[in-house]
């Protein structure tokens, strides 16, 4: 637990100093919020549409976070330091998860106001609670698989060509869930039904894929 | 093999010796094996032409089903079982389950080209259009197989023989992992509307059609581990192949190292 | 004038071994890369106290070796076994006891010196962190430049900085790979007190300079090639004996 909570303080550390992922990945979403704007001709979005805008929109986003993940352990030689330290190796995989939803949570605290200002008329502060959770759940998903593929991308020679391939396949499932989730949330008129379903869909994800990572993660670290 | 021994020094690690036993064990009972593959999928071709009944909504064309079905099944069992052995891999440190696992995704993949396209000239001759978005079985093993090509980018791109080997059984267990999830997900996503032939036929298949399907699922069965065993026997004779050269060139070389210079052991405690 | 702060690794175990167990015991310990051997049968008992150098050409190993005691690296086949605990089995119990001093100084450029140190410390649960961080600041010089980002300082302070990490935890092994490289001899002096041979803990060094590294070592480790063709005293090797390890290759 000390070590969880070292290791990410660590990141989130640098990641103020540094300044490198979160804007990136908030203006890389709001430029393809234009670029949808043009190239669906659309001036306002609701139900599918707004959902699949939406969703491909924050994964092409994440990716740019998750490919930095774990890119200053194996430049600067952290690895050697972490896994030489008295520690359960999987804290490492924890508190990079941790650290990758607070990178999603602050790229969505800007990007959804302004898909909201861009696209949508009307409702979406009812939507708002609902959406959260979605986007929570989603997020984690996301953040358990995709620190665990950084991990392993970030040993091979191509890491930034490997991780989104690799990613992309492994959370179509997310997208399928989420995107339905937030279908009827984005609808006008604003609806509810159908969303449990989904959410459920997300939180297996999320057990299966959150156990099956930390069940695997000391392979990955030892040599 | 016995002479080898006599010639080469013993300091070389025993383990390499263990593979020549594992290379009779891959290479065993592969001739029956072929033999009851070519029989089985001689008699799916004779019972799909001329015992089978014509389907009445979608006529011959539905015949590639008896292939189709069966090569999914298989391609999807397999990639499940490449997890199972990924993970034996990874709990006894033993390559030859890496290998078996790499070949398990290989075989997979090819198959899941087959699927794709008899998937695709069944769209066509069912409904008109190369490719729907109407059947979800066929969705979902689009994504699977995205997925599983990246196993060989991934592979390709490791260095350390060690480490390559952890990695693609963690992928495999993995991937192994997200087919049955990715197969719900997709499953609830799609709209029932269009009639699913699959779902039809396995509910009141007559007779007929029943046993055609069994039979050709069963040769597509044993085609898959023929094939499997057939890669693995030759992967492992080339491997062997590369030891022997390695060890001959040691040897022409004059040997690892010189004699040893000064061993004077540190006094015990 | 630096005192010394009493430091407990919290985290350690009680290692209460007795005296008479070997710091360091190797039994034909093997290490494979792919097909090729890094290491093969490598036997070797070090003392505690002692100091350990170990000389050969590239390629022959010895970072490899040091990487396995750190538990970096997992046995292939043979024993290893540091302070009584056979590796991997116990790496856990292992590692509070080891500092690794690498090629890489293992800091993030983007920290300051003070807060890459502050992070380990909490890795190892070292107790009074802040205090024992200064001591070492202190001792190595580098108080001055403590708070600004590793990425601005120099090599041979980097290196400093990672002498501090490597003993932070006071560790009881000490793995040094080319301790005073980057480091001119007013840091190496510096260092002495906290990585030097009479600091009296047990220490394993890889060096290329045959003179120090024979002046400092109680037990000597020639390989080449993944083997040991020297395993002796130090009193009863010479320089000459070692260059023969770098001889011409066949």
């Amino acid at each position: 637990m000390r070590a969880i909570a070292a290791i990410a303080r660590k990141d989130l550390l640098v990641e103020l100093r540094t300044k490198e992922s979160v804007p990136a990945m908030a203006l890389f979403a709001v430029t393809t919020f234009v670029i949808f704007h043009f190239g669906l001709d659309r001036d306002r979005l609701e139900g599918e549409l707004a959902a699949g805008v939406l969703w491909v929109t924050l994964l092409f986003a994440a990716i740019l976070g998750i490919n930095r993940l774990f890119v200053a352990e194996r430049e600067q030689g952290g690895f050697d330091g972490i896994l030489m330290a008295p520690i359960e190796r999987t804290s490492l995989l924890i508190a990079k998860a941790g650290a990758l939803i607070v990178y999603l949570v602050a790229l969505e605290l800007i990007a959804l106001p302004v898909f909201a200002l861009f696209f949508i008329d009307q409702g979406f502060w009812d939507a708002v609670p609902r959406l959260a959770a979605v986007i929570l759940l989603a997020d984690l998903g996301l953040a358990v698989v995709g620190a665990m593929l950084a991990s392993i991308a970030v040993h091979t020679r191509a890491r930034d060509l490997l991780l989104p391939i690799l990613l992309l396949p492994l959370t179509v499932p997310v997208v399928i869930a989420a995107a339905a989730a937030t279908k009827p949330l984005l609808s006008v008129p604003l609806e509810t039904s159908g969303v449990a379903k989904w959410v459920a869909v997300l939180a297996l994800y999320d057990l299966v894929f959150g156990l099956l990572a930390y069940a695997v993660f000391d392979f990955l670290m030892e040599d | 093999m016995i002479w080898c021994s006599a010639f080469w020094p013993t300091r070389y690690s025993t383990s390499s010796w263990r593979i020549d036993l594992e290379s009779t064990l891959f290479g065993r009972g592969l001739k029956p094996l072929a033999v009851a593959t070519t029989v089985l999928l001689a008699t799916t071709l004779a019972l799909v032409f001329f015992y089978a009944p014509n389907d009445a909504d979608q006529g011959f064309i539905q015949k590639i089903f008896y292939i189709h079905v069966p090569l999914a099944i298989v391609a999807l069992f397999g990639f499940v079982a490449a997890g199972v052995m990924g993970a034996m891999h990874l709990r006894t440190r033993d390559d030859s389950w890496d290998a078996r696992s790499y070949v398990a995704i290989h075989m997979g993949v090819i198959f899941g080209v087959a699927v794709l396209a008899t998937g695709a000239i069944w769209a066509k001759g069912s409904w008109g259009k190369w490719w729907v978005w109407d059947e979800p079985t066929l969705v979902s093993f689009l994504i699977v197989f995205l997925l599983y090509v990246t196993y060989y980018p991934l592979r390709y791109s490791i260095e350390d023989p060690q480490r390559r080997a952890r990695y693609a059984s963690v992928f495999a267990i993995t991937a192994g992992a997200f087919v049955p999830i990715n197969f719900i997900a997709v499953r609830l996503a799609e709209n029932l509307v269009h009639p699913r032939v699959l779902n039809q036929t396995a509910g009141d298949m007559p007779g007929e059609m029943r046993l055609t399907f069994l039979v050709a699922l069963a040769g597509i069965a044993l085609l898959y581990v023929t094939l499997m065993k057939l890669e693995l026997t030759s992967k492992n004779a080339r491997r062997q192949l590369r030891r022997l050269r390695m060890l001959l060139e040691d040897e022409r070389t004059g040997g690892a190292a010189p004699p040893p210079v000064a061993t004077v052991p540190a006094k015990p405690v | 004038m630096a005192v010394e702060p009493t430091v407990t690794a919290s985290a350690g175990p009680e290692h209460a071994a007795a005296p008479s167990v070997d710091a360091i015991a190797l039994d034909r310990l093997v290490r494979n890369y792919g097909e090729r051997a890094a290491l093969r049968q490598v036997s070797f008992r070090v003392t505690r106290g002692t100091t350990l150098a170990v000389f050969g050409p590239n390629g022959a190993g010895k970072t490899t070796l040091l990487r396995m005691l750190a538990t970096l690296l997992v046995p292939h086949q043979g024993e290893l076994s540091v302070f009584g605990h056979p590796l991997p089995r116990e790496a856990y119990l292992v590692r509070p006891l080891v500092g690794l001093l690498a090629h890489e100084p293992l800091l993030y450029h983007d920290l300051s010196a003070r807060e890459n140190l502050d992070f380990y410390a909490r890795l190892y649960g070292v107790e009074a962190a802040h205090a024992r961080i200064a001591y070492l600041l202190e001792v190595t010089g580098m108080t001055a430049r403590a708070d600004e980002p590793v990425r601005n300082l120099s090599r041979g302070m980097a290196q400093r900085i990672a002498i501090c990490r490597a003993v932070l935890h006071a560790p009881d092994l000490l793995l040094l790979d080319e301790p005073r490289a980057h480091l001119d001899p007013e840091a190496a002096a510096m260092a002495e007190p906290l990585i030097g041979a009479h600091t009296g803990i047990t220490r394993v060094l890889v060096t290329h300079e045959i003179e120090h590294g024979l002046a400092e070592a109680d037990q000597v480790l020639g390989l080449r090639d993944g083997t040991v063709l020297i395993d002796s005293p130090a009193g009863q090797i010479d320089a000459r004996q070692v260059r023969a390890l770098y001889g011409a290759r066949s």
